[in-house]
């Protein structure tokens, strides 16, 4: 397993990890753009961009670029969250020079005002996907309650008031600003030639333009105490998200916030599982722990029968508010530890894992971690590292919002 | 490289399968129990689901928590699931640690708990398991797909009625599990970096003596088929579709196979160029195989904004019917290049590969080897597609919609 690392004159970024036992290769664009980079009268414009990305170039239709991925059975696709866009294909090695100059192409799209019509009505169809699926719901509007004016409370899909008003000249000036050389990293991973695949993407990618892509409003999110409940009758279940406060992406206590995420509520063997889901009070609840430039949050989540709703709360209260004194037991750490490494081995031997922990590592930390560095991380924290993620960041000011039959629930004290 | 596939059937018929997987660390099991929703009783409908969920609450020397402690400290990521035939159980972790998993998975397989005051917390959660459903469209849309194309029990939905979960007792739980619980026709599969000897002499010792009686027989009803709309006031149609298709093992299953390729492998097929790219109707439209040992089928789903649904459905069945018309070379060149990738990737997971070993021997009572798929694969052609969908034309559909209006 080797690292290697180049940057074209333009800023573009190559990082690859070589595994020569890997049957194939995951070839990752990383583009340093989303949600939370958007003006309000632009919300959406960087998923919807993603969806345009496919929709072709000077070279190829969309239905090119489509069909070229297929004849080299590329398993391919794209994301867009609040802070990256990235689209990535793995492939069988002898494809690698095919999907670069696909991945490479589309990056560079022609934002044609037909396909630019013709995919808004896809982009509202997902939204009202999304409006079906109540869980998605409370998240996003517990997203906006915690968050506030905080750039972070951008909505990756925007609203559909939003994306109707979208122009295509709005989109291609977001994309002149932000999609240039220093903006983008090119994340690699498996049995591939190096210097081949920087010859590749230095004859694809060397002439984009460079300058800066500044990302505004990188700050702390304090977060907002808040509880409200969002009354949905036509739903059946009640779906509820709590925020709070957590490490950002580049913070040395990130991974001890991911141990005790996963002890206060992975899906085996967590505080939450046995207090709320083994006794069959909910059918679901968990903890995880979101990293971001600049800041960080555990997001708790809940499903359960209405009436149980008031006496989860409670439980989840007592659950937060005894961790907070007491910290964690060595035996929940070991616990906690043990699972991470077989998540973290089992991960990392496919490309496709692999090439996403390197892009998102480059991205955020601007430096190489292998699989051993995450494993030693994890190994290092500690019952007193937990102890600052509580001090620094309790589980005590939360934004919480229900969204389900209830009309009202109180706040548990 | 070749690969390194194993096998050995006990005399009592449990059957072990293994792959030895040299560049990997990881190894994941299967237990495949022919003990799935199907053999649940008319009046008990969800015992099956009832069982599963008990079934690690206790087994052996540990009680419930320390058995999920014990898989946790072995870092195994684990799923119990209820199919229509089988209970599945799912784990992975590190190579070194799954022969310490295999012994507490014998315990729960062999002498499980199933401690009466567990059967009322997992009533609750089998009752909002059901509940949740209601939440959830696109899985109502295909539970009802299936009770309607299926005859009786296969189509049956797993999570059963609230009637049904009400009747189950600690006794009957218990009943079920030496009803159905039992080595004649359980596969395990294992994947990864293991040494075969060895793990045949665990699972040997583990299962070796264990004797109960074949699930029992299946008597199967006349399905319903045609046309169901449930009435919901969602934001978006739900369409789904089923109609016959050959079941693996057939000598047309590869062709099968390649007609659902062109309708949904890629984003250059059919439906999605047609249905999204074309017309922008919706954002999810694709198509499946799905199978048994005796029949299969091909279910397609599209889910799209009201006022559209009827277009998109539309649009949706003539595409399916105009595979019989001719389908080119170059749609053929692109399956198979997307099943050849498939295939060589899947080597990459020891999971995909525990789970295919024992799909195989489940319908075939052989596992390919890969170059056998690759033959297939290589092999197809778009005369053996259009044959295929000629025999085999998209006719008796069952359609099922959900959304605030039924659709034509």
């Amino acid at each position: 397993m080797s690292f290697q690392q180049h940057t074209l004159d333009n800023g573009l970024n190559v990082i690859g990890e070589i595994s020569p036992s890997a049957r194939s290769v995951a070839l990752g664009f990383f583009v340093r753009t989303g949600a939370r980079d958007e003006a309000p009268d632009v919300s959406g414009v960087s998923h919807f961009l993603e969806h345009m990305v496919f929709k072709g170039t000077p070279r190829r239709t969309s239905f090119d670029v489509n069909c070229d991925f297929d004849r080299i059975g590329a398993n391919y696709n794209a994301f867009t969250s609040e802070e990256n866009t990235v689209f990535y294909a793995a492939v069988l090695p002898e494809y690698v020079p095919q999907a670069v100059d696909i991945l490479a192409d589309i990056l560079r799209p022609s934002l044609r005002g037909e396909d630019f019509d013709g995919e808004k009505k896809v982009i509202l169809e997902e939204i009202a996907m999304y409006e079906d699926q109540p869980m998605w719901c409370a998240y996003d509007h517990a997203k906006k309650a915690y968050f506030a004016d905080h750039p972070l409370g951008n909505s990756v899909l925007g609203s559909v008031a939003s994306i109707q008003g979208l122009t295509r000249d709005q989109m291609q000036a977001y994309y002149d600003r932000r999609y240039i050389g220093p903006n983008i990293t090119v994340a690699a991973a498996g049995n591939f030639d190096w210097p081949e695949l920087v010859n590749l993407i230095q004859q694809h990618c060397g002439a984009w333009p460079s300058g800066k892509a500044p990302r505004k409003g990188i700050r702390p999110a304090p977060g907002h105490e808040s509880f409200r409940v969002v009354p949905k009758d036509k739903v059946q279940q009640e779906h509820v998200f709590l925020i709070s406060p957590a490490p950002a992406a580049n913070a040395p206590l990130r991974h001890a916030a991911d141990v005790l995420a996963m002890i206060l509520g992975d899906d085996t063997g967590s505080r939450l599982h046995w207090a709320l889901v083994d006794p069959g009070l909910a059918d679901s609840a968990d903890v995880s722990f979101h990293d971001y430039e600049g800041t960080g949050s555990f997001f708790t989540s809940l499903s359960c029968a209405p009436e149980q709703t008031q006496k989860n709360l409670s439980i989840l209260r007592g659950i937060f508010r005894q961790i907070q004194a007491d910290g964690v037991s060595a035996a929940e750490l070991a616990q906690a530890k043990s699972k991470v490494l077989s998540r973290i081995v089992r991960a990392s031997e496919r490309p496709m894992g692999r090439m996403q922990a390197l892009g998102m590592a480059w991205t955020y930390l601007g430096e190489y971690r292998s699989m051993d560095d995450e494993l030693k991380a994890f190994e290092a924290v500690t019952a007193k590292k937990l102890r600052q993620v509580l001090d620094r960041y309790p589980f005590t000011e939360m934004a919480t919002l229900a969204l389900g039959p209830l009309t009202k629930l109180r706040k548990p004290r | 490289m070749s690969q390194q596939i194993y096998h050995h059937t006990f005399d009592n018929g449990l059957t072990l399968l293994a792959e030895r997987m040299d560049h990997v660390r990881s190894a994941a099991l299967n237990f495949l129990v022919p003990a799935g929703c199907v053999y649940d009783p008319d009046n008990e409908v969800g015992v099956a689901s009832v069982l599963s969920e008990m079934i690690t609450r206790g087994a052996g020397e540990r009680d419930s928590r320390a058995l999920s402690l014990a898989l946790d400290n072995l870092g195994v990521d684990r799923d119990e699931s209820v199919g229509q035939l089988h209970q599945r159980f799912w784990g992975a972790t590190l190579a070194s640690n799954i022969p310490a998993a295999l012994e507490i998975y014998a315990d729960i397989l062999r002498r499980p708990h199933l401690p009466k005051d567990e059967l009322e917390p997992v009533r609750a959660l089998a009752l909002q398991d059901l509940q949740a459903l209601q939440d959830d469209y696109k899985s109502m849309v295909m539970v009802e797909l299936r009770r309607r194309h299926w005859p009786l029990p296969l189509g049956r939905d797993r999570r059963g009625t609230p009637q049904t979960l009400k009747r189950i007792t600690p006794a009957s739980v218990r009943k079920h599990y030496e009803r159905t619980f039992g080595p004649q026709g359980m596969i395990v599969s294992v994947a990864g970096n293991i040494d075969w000897p060895r793990l045949k002499d665990q699972i040997e010792r583990l299962f070796g003596d264990w004797q109960a009686p074949a699930s029992p027989a299946l008597k199967l009803t006349k399905a319903v088929n045609g046309r169901g709309h449930v009435a919901k006031d969602t934001a978006q149609t739900q369409i789904a579709i089923a109609y016959p298709s050959v079941p693996f093992g057939h000598p047309d299953y590869y062709a099968a196979q390649g007609a659902v390729q062109v309708l949904s492998g890629g984003m250059g097929s059919r439906l999605f160029t047609e249905v999204r790219e074309k017309r922008n109707l919706c954002y999810a439209v694709w198509a499946s195989y799905q199978t048994f040992k005796d029949r299969a089928c091909v279910l397609a789903y599209a889910g799209t904004t009201n006022e559209r649904a009827q277009e998109t459905l539309d649009v949706t069945v003539v595409e399916l019917k105009r595979l019989a018309k001719g389908v080119t070379a170059e749609e053929v060149e692109r399956v198979r290049a997307g099943l050849k990738s498939s295939v060589i990737m899947q080597e990459e997971s020891t999971s995909a590969r525990a789970g295919a070993l024992a799909s195989d021997w489940y319908y075939l009572g052989r596992v390919r080897p890969v170059e056998e798929v690759q033959a297939a694969i290589d092999g197809l052609t778009p005369e053996q597609i259009v044959s295929y969908v000629k025999k085999h034309p998209p006719r008796d559909m069952t359609v099922v919609t959900l959304g605030p209006t039924a659709l034509k």
